[in-house]
């Protein structure tokens, strides 16, 4: 590589930091926002960082709001849904990637067809199916429905690390006597390691984004998950929006994610180029 | 000779069983989640029905209700909607994404944090960006407008949600600044994959940074380019979150996922909003097919 000149070295950091800023403004932004109070927050010229910064607002989101309730069902909604995908999911990437079988490409074609519907298409069906199992308004009704974009997209991912591990382990176990069942537990799963936190991850974080059907298949705050409070939070009255609140819950359910995101940047990169790639 | 052959295939029979037992758990689920819905919601889309009374009382209307859309103002309204966010969102997102990759390629210090930083808007829930950006957008005590108007770029406090003009390019502009990153991130592999000789050869022969986008990067970089079009294509045309929160079922803004639901679930329409559904679908499908045959995935 050629040296670049100093002129050309400021331009291009000059460059890098205002990408930074742009992809970053909008979370420091929800900060600020979160630590101000009432009055600064309504006041003009804005300030770029709060004069008397404060808690009380991330107090308040659970004293004023069911915020804690929503953070629960969350939490159990997308945990559950991850758990059943991968326990499910890994058979089936088993199958894909290891078996040769006549139908094979028509189930290749078809999970990924499945991965492509949007869900609004579902949507009529999906109600009438969660009212008549009588699951309306519970955790249930979200797992079963979010399994239709976790499903597929744990089974691509998870299919596309298992082609990439070595048969020989496999087939070692298989001159000794075992099962396939026996070597996908045993030898197969340890290995898939990397794979099944990858996939896994990816499914928590759609589960736990997820907005469409938990907006319609809840009513109330015994299975409202976090997106859907905070797209209807409300304060006193119609046109008062409780700003400051609202900012507040946003930072608290995106710092575990952005730590998520930390820790494992680099798996979560190759897991979402595989599962572009692929589907 | 015989007895071996006759083996094998056993041996495959037997390979296959356990394929398919495998198999059974997912597509069993993905039969329940997927399949039976999705022909429910085609079913329902021949029926007046309203979702507040069950069980169901559905009664034929045949064809009535995709008549009925094809002479709905509103489905035509958030058709074109959802085109223009489509067309203009994935233009910008693939153009600044190529942009940002192509800088983010290049060594300097502080690229892991840069990378971290990429990752941040994709992370963050759609529903909670939206609401970030609405607060920013606000048009009495918005940072928007602030700096704006502090840099001398306009002169008065602009509406950004509720003024016409302005509504779909400001949400535009969020889910921009949503999906660029991941963009960017995707094509980062692409261009990672190109062989650093060919720059190296390419300088040699004097090839300039223009020359070298327009002949190397780009042809080069075209198939991970094409896949990442077509996915966000995809993805763009079945927008609802980001529009929901921001602006609600208002017809200046309102895609078709938005008007489905309002049909849907706010209406308690189960017939017709199933019919708007399946328009949704045919559309979305179309472009899939379109995926998959320039996919031509392979197995093995």
């Amino acid at each position: 590589m050629k040296k670049r000149s100093w002129f050309v070295s400021l331009l291009f950091y000059l460059l890098l930091a205002l990408i930074f800023v742009y992809l970053i403004f909008p979370f420091y932004w929800a900060i600020v926002s979160s630590l101000k109070s009432p009055q600064e927050l309504f006041e003009t010229p804005v300030r770029y960082w709060p004069a008397h910064p404060r808690w009380q607002n991330y107090v308040e989101v659970f004293t004023q709001q069911p915020f804690g309730r929503n953070l629960l069902n969350s939490t159990i909604v997308a945990g559950l849904t991850t758990l059943l995908s991968l326990f499910i999911g890994s058979t089936a990437a088993y199958a894909l990637g290891r078996f040769r079988f006549a139908g094979k490409h028509t189930v290749f074609y078809a999970v990924l067809s499945v991965s492509m519907f949007p869900q609004i298409s579902v949507l009529g069906g999906m109600f009438v199916l969660i009212r008549s199992l009588g699951l309306y308004n519970t955790w249930w009704a979200l797992v079963l429905a979010y399994m239709i974009f976790t499903l597929p997209f744990t089974i691509w991912v998870l299919t596309s690390f298992i082609r990439e591990i070595p048969r020989e382990l496999e087939e070692a176990a298989y001159v000794d006597g075992a099962s396939p069942g026996q070597v996908l537990r045993i030898v197969l799963l340890p290995l898939m390691a990397p794979g099944l936190v990858t996939a896994g991850l990816l499914a928590f974080i759609q589960a736990w984004n997820e907005f469409l059907f938990a907006l319609t298949f809840t009513i109330d705050n015994s299975a409202r998950t976090v997106p859907v409070a905070i797209a209807l939070f409300s304060g006193a009255s119609q046109y008062e929006l409780p700003w400051a609140q609202i900012m507040a819950a946003s930072v608290i359910v995106t710092v575990p994610l952005i730590v998520l995101v930390l820790i494992f940047q680099q798996r979560l990169v190759s897991g979402l180029t595989a599962g572009a790639v692929k589907g | 000779m015989e007895r071996v052959v006759k083996h094998k295939s056993k041996l495959a029979a037997r390979r296959t069983r356990t394929a398919w037992f495998f198999l059974l758990p997912s597509l069993l689920v993905l039969l329940l989640v997927a399949a039976y819905p999705l022909w429910r919601t085609f079913q329902l889309s021949f029926y007046q029905v309203s979702i507040l009374e069950f069980p169901l009382k559905p009664s034929w209307v045949g064809l009535d209700n995709y008549r009925y859309l094809l002479a709905d103002p509103y489905w035509w309204v958030s058709l074109k909607n959802t085109g223009v966010f489509t067309v203009i969102s994935v233009a910008l997102e693939t153009v600044l994404g190529l942009g940002i990759a192509m800088v983010v390629n290049a060594r300097f210090v502080g690229r892991g944090m840069m990378r971290t930083a990429m990752l941040v808007p994709w992370a963050i829930p759609t529903v909670v960006s939206a609401q970030m950006w609405r607060w920013m957008y606000n048009d009495v005590y918005g940072v928007v407008n602030d700096l704006l108007m502090r840099a001398h770029l306009i002169a008065h406090p602009l509406a950004w949600l509720s003024d016409p003009h302005l509504a779909l390019p400001a949400i535009i502009a969020v889910d921009v600044w949503k999906t660029t990153p991941f963009m960017a991130l995707l094509l980062l592999a692409g261009l990672q994959s190109i062989p650093h000789e060919l720059y190296e050869a390419s300088t040699v022969d004097g090839a300039s940074g223009w020359q070298q986008f327009w002949k190397i990067t780009l042809p080069l970089l075209k198939p991970a380019l094409l896949v990442a079009l077509i996915f966000r294509t995809l993805d763009a045309l079945r927008v609802f979150d980001v529009i929901y929160v921001m602006t609600g079922t208002n017809p200046t803004t309102m895609s078709m996922s938005v008007y489905a639901r309002q049909q849907l679930v706010d209406f308690g329409a189960l017939g017709y909003g199933s019919a708007v559904s399946m328009g949704i679908f045919l559309i979305i499908a179309l472009f899939a097919t379109a995926y998959l045959v320039s996919l031509r995935v392979e197995l093995d």
